[in-house]
């Protein structure tokens, strides 16, 4: 084991949405701007504290915060724990082996700097849209944003199971609240579909702590520890499962994707930039740092199934999209199309392809969570999703037409767009380990020109089929669009940092699966 | 009897002492206010006593009465729900103007009965605690005389508990017929005749029954509907307590060093002992499935979690087929959460209730979020607790019975209660959204939601202080167990059981 740097500043990540959550919740009972203020406050505070980790890390400032940068990676210890960046660990339950352990390493801190800029965002994106019960709103909101932050970075398995049920709470009356016509039904579909799997796996952590503790005497919870249990390969074949079914419903991969367009429409604008944003990349995560580290050879093994559901939701997902009459849906469709490619990256189980699920993972949070801004921002003008009845609205809006047509294009994964990059990489990556998959995937990508393409005409082509007056997007609006929009850019012609951001990260788990696969 | 038992059984004097001086005093006044008062000393007294007696455990009065630390435990989580039921039952009794004397000492009595129950070495004081309790329960159920449903509860208890303490007794012949012993401590040893495995499946029946667990559940939805609130509250966690207690005295000291269900089958010694854990191991997965599916279509917020509780047992009867000391651990915590969450849930209820008729549709509930924040929030928790969530001593409960289960390698039974705490989360949040639903409809509208005719909905009842507090305090444990759930699973830890 390399020295322990204990970072009581990871804590921050969690708490500091926690605490003015339940800030403006309360200090917004009577002026409901104070709770928009405090909410945007803690996403911001984040959001600069992720940007000083990353320079932290990246060796350009020399504060000693967070170990300098993955250069620094030397491996110790077992294969499957990254080397990280800086550690918190205290104890909570001694009793059950228990204590609250949080890490940070390039993934991790990748995923905290977009949590943070799309969590500013949801709340921006929210300020004038929602006006019902403001404090209970930005409440739930920050405490789903302090569950993602959790899991981004516990690295204990029963807290991991804790944040990660901890996101569900607050989701799910964001949905049910605050959502549109179907909210009731969606809010519990999401619900019972997320609980499923997350008692899954609930089930096979303690299984796997058990068997842990029959082997070596001692119950414990922590990442470093288990993941060097030996098990038979039938057993880790069903842990694996258990893990699985939990990260492939959040994911979601394909014949679990089915709460995901409910969920997706039906939530009000804020909820689905979390949900596409931030909450499936919850279940991308999981499978790089712990279903594939944790079960290696079974993973191997499971790899080909993986990656028939990964290519099987890319191209079910571009029909669904292609043929939707909702725009909202049309979105959350392409969701479940593009995160295939992450599914696919993961179990590809080559560096190119690793690299870009990741990749994919933050540019399908930035573009997917600008596009349901961007329709949240249409439907408070024109009051309806449906594609029919739109038309022509690039006369009226041209700000928000121009906004449309960037991030259609971001669906197609033009180049120049980051999307393009993470695609490209997924697709590099896999066609040394399956050229069947790589071609049926990318055919995926023809599918997606074909949705993306129809989804723009349709709203903003072609003759007007309402007499609507509309407003062009404000400044607000604008501005977080640009900002969307000008980062897809930045990344799509200069991925170079984050790639090196997570490079540590990849290497590890593939060392991981290799030694694993060759035991 | 000498000194030493005298003092050993000093929880059980008090509260004997204290349910007497409730029915004495009736004689000279009618003060609601009196017997409450005298019932809490009682009861204070009485816990108080129990936890200085941990020091002098193990120890016997008698030969009917056994005390080790997890008895002692026991004593103090039942006095203690009683303790809270008691408070709930004065405010729906003040509301209803009623007299005191005899409720409380009932109430008291019942207790008594629970304690005696949890304590028991022998058959005969097995039996003696378990009607001591069931017949006070009668005339607890049956309270409120004017309404129907009440007199119904009462009644289907009556037989039913009735019919079940026949089997109870019949089976106890029949297995001190062909073992001779009326130890309890020997219900699970290897039996040799032919009588004492239906001896002891006849016995199930009457602890089943008790347990309200499938196949013994039927009273259990139409007994919670027609009990005044707090007395509902009493059932589900005093009367089931007991018996769990019990349970895990007679038999995990037999499942210890076996591995669980799984071990006793292996050895293969003695029919009784090796189809008894496979019993407890279909009643428990047969309860869970049952409470949950039957809870989900139900829109009477009391009959859902009559339901609700069928499962929960199920979940504490995996506990106890993991055997030996995890057993204990993962009973005894999940008891206390149990518990809290009950005597909270129905505290909640009690509140919302009018004198006549309890609030126990969910359309009472709408909107109760902006009538009532606090209120809400409150039953919020205790549900989302009862629903297993994180932030919450149902949370860390679970993982404790899954962790205990996973230890015994009970697979089966470990992934049924995971399926079925996602079943049981679609029953609980309906009723939180309804709460927080009525909301925002009424929020928008910008008034509070109208109350429908005759509904017995107080809308701006005041909460009694006491009854508040109560509830405050609940709901604080409930989160304070769920997140620093340290300094029980420690106290936890240092319970023992010799057995019996």
């Amino acid at each position: 084991m390399t020295a322990v740097r204990t970072d009581f500043s990871l804590a921050l990540f969690i708490l500091v949405p926690l605490v003015l959550g339940l800030g403006s919740w309360w200090l917004g009972r009577r002026q409901a701007l104070v709770s928009r203020w405090l909410a945007l406050a803690a996403n911001l505070f984040n959001l600069a504290l992720a940007g000083l980790l990353w320079l932290e890390a990246s060796g350009l400032t020399g504060w000693g915060l967070v170990a300098a940068g993955p250069a620094a990676g030397v491996s110790g210890g077992a294969a499957a724990v990254p080397h990280w960046m800086a550690e918190l660990h205290v104890p909570w339950i001694p009793g059950l082996g228990i204590s609250f352990s949080l890490a940070l390493d390039g993934l991790s801190l990748t995923l905290l700097t977009l949590t943070a800029l799309l969590g500013a965002m949801a709340v921006l994106s929210s300020w004038t849209g929602i006006t019902d019960r403001v404090p209970f709103f930005h409440m739930n909101l920050s405490l789903v944003l302090a569950g993602i932050n959790g899991v981004f970075l516990a690295t204990d398995l029963f807290l991991f199971v804790f944040f990660w049920e901890l996101m569900l709470v607050p989701m799910y009356f964001l949905i049910d609240i605050w959502g549109h016509e179907n909210r009731h039904k969606a809010a519990v579909k999401f619900f019972l579909f997320t609980q499923v799997g997350g008692l899954l796996m609930l089930v096979a952590i303690i299984a796997l702590a058990a068997l842990h503790a029959m082997a070596s005497g001692t119950w414990t919870f922590a990442f470093a520890d288990l993941a060097g249990t030996m098990v038979s390969p039938v057993v880790g074949m069903l842990l694996m499962l258990g893990f699985f079914a939990a990260f492939a419903v959040k994911l979601p991969a394909f014949p679990f994707h089915t709460w995901l367009p409910d969920a997706h429409t039906e939530a009000p604008t804020a909820g689905s930039v979390i949900l596409a944003g931030l909450l499936l990349k919850t279940g991308g995560y999981g499978l790089i740092r712990f279903a594939v580290p944790l079960f290696p050879a079974a993973s191997r093994a499971f790899a080909p199934v993986a990656m028939t559901l990964a290519v099987a939701g890319i191209l079910y997902g571009g029909l669904m999209a292609f043929s939707q009459k909702d725009m909202k849906r049309v979105v959350a469709y392409t969701s479940v199309s593009h995160l295939g490619f992450v599914l696919l990256g993961v179990y590809a189980f080559t560096p190119p392809a690793l690299s870009g699920a990741v990749l994919q993972m933050v540019s399908h949070g930035i573009s997917t969570g600008a596009l349901f801004m961007l329709v949240g921002t249409l439907q408070d003008r024109i009051h309806t999703r449906e594609l029919d009845r739109m038309g022509g609205l690039w006369a009226k809006v041209p700000r928000m037409g121009a906004a449309a047509l960037i991030l259609s294009m971001a669906l197609v994964g033009l180049p120049g767009l980051v999307n393009f990059v993470s695609e490209f990489l997924v697709l590099v990556g896999t066609w040394a380990v399956s050229p069947v998959a790589t071609v049926a995937a990318a055919i995926g990508l023809v599918v997606a020109t074909v949705y993306a393409l129809r989804l723009f005409q349709t709203a903003f082509h072609g003759a007007p089929r309402e007499s609507w007056t509309l407003t062009d997007l404000n400044a607000r609006e604008a501005g977080t669009l640009f900002l969307a929009i000008a980062l897809l850019v930045l990344f799509g012609l200069y991925p170079g940092p984050i790639l090196h951001m997570v490079e540590q990260s990849v290497s590890g788990v593939l060392a991981a699966v290799a030694a694993g696969g060759a035991a | 009897m000498s000194a030493a038992d005298f003092m050993g059984s000093f929880p059980l004097v008090v509260l004997a002492v204290g349910a007497l001086l409730v029915l004495a005093s009736a004689a000279f006044t009618r003060s609601l206010l009196l017997s409450f008062v005298v019932t809490l000393v009682a009861l204070g007294v009485a816990i108080a006593s129990s936890v200085a007696l941990t020091a002098r455990a193990p120890f016997t009065v008698t030969s009917f009465l056994s005390f080790d630390s997890f008895v002692l435990f026991g004593f103090a989580l039942i006095l203690g729900a009683t303790f809270f039921a008691a408070i709930g039952s004065w405010a729906a009794l003040r509301t209803r103007g009623a007299e005191g004397g005899d409720f409380f000492f009932l109430f008291l009595l019942s207790a008594l009965g629970a304690c005696i129950l949890a304590a028991s070495a022998v058959f005969a004081s097995f039996f003696l605690g378990l009607e001591l309790m069931s017949v006070s329960l009668y005339g607890l159920i049956g309270w409120r005389r004017e309404s129907r449903r009440g007199t119904e509860a009462a009644i289907k208890y009556l037989l039913i508990a009735g019919a079940s303490s026949a089997f109870l007794l019949f089976g106890m012949a029949l297995f001190y017929a062909d073992t001779g012993t009326m130890n309890l401590g020997r219900l699970a040893e290897a039996a040799q005749g032919p009588l004492a495995p239906v001896g002891l499946g006849m016995m199930l029946v009457g602890i089943g029954f008790k347990l309200a667990v499938v196949p013994f559940h039927l009273w259990t939805p139409d007994v919670y509907d027609g009990a005044p609130a707090p007395v509902t509250g009493f059932i589900a966690t005093v009367s089931k307590g007991a018996m769990v207690v019990v349970l895990v005295r007679a038999f995990a000291p037999a499942l210890v060093g076996t591995g669980g269900v799984n071990g006793l089958v292996g050895d293969g010694t003695g029919a009784a002992s090796s189809a008894f854990p496979w019993v407890f191991a279909v009643i428990a997965g047969l309860s869970m499935f049952a409470g949950n599916i039957l809870a989900l279509r139900e829109r009477n917020v009391k009959r859902i979690l009559a339901f609700s509780s069928i499962a929960h047992l199920g979940y504490i009867l995996v506990a106890f087929l993991a055997g030996g000391v995890e057993a204990l651990r993962a009973v005894s915590f999940y008891l206390v959460a149990y518990f809290i969450t009950t005597l909270g849930a129905f505290g909640a209820i009690t509140e919302l209730s009018g004198p006549q008729k309890d609030a126990d549709d969910l359309s009472q509930y709408e909107g109760l979020a902006a009538r009532r924040p606090w209120l809400a929030a409150g039953f919020t928790a205790m549900l989302l607790s009862l629903a297993g969530l994180p932030l919450t001593a149902g949370f860390v409960g679970k993982v404790i019975i899954l962790r205990a289960g996973a230890g015994a390698q009970l697979w089966t039974l470990a992934v049924i209660l995971a399926v079925n705490g996602t079943v049981s989360i679609f029953y609980y949040l309906k009723i939180v959204s309804a709460m927080f639903r009525g909301f925002a409809v009424h929020a928008e509208a910008g008034t509070t939601p109208p109350v429908a005719a005759g509904s017995p909905v107080a809308v701006s009842a005041r909460v009694p202080v006491l009854a508040g507090a109560a509830l405050i305090a609940l709901t604080i444990l409930v989160i304070a167990l769920g997140v620093f759930p340290s300094p029980l699973i420690a106290l936890i830890g240092s319970l023992s059981t010799g057995g019996l």
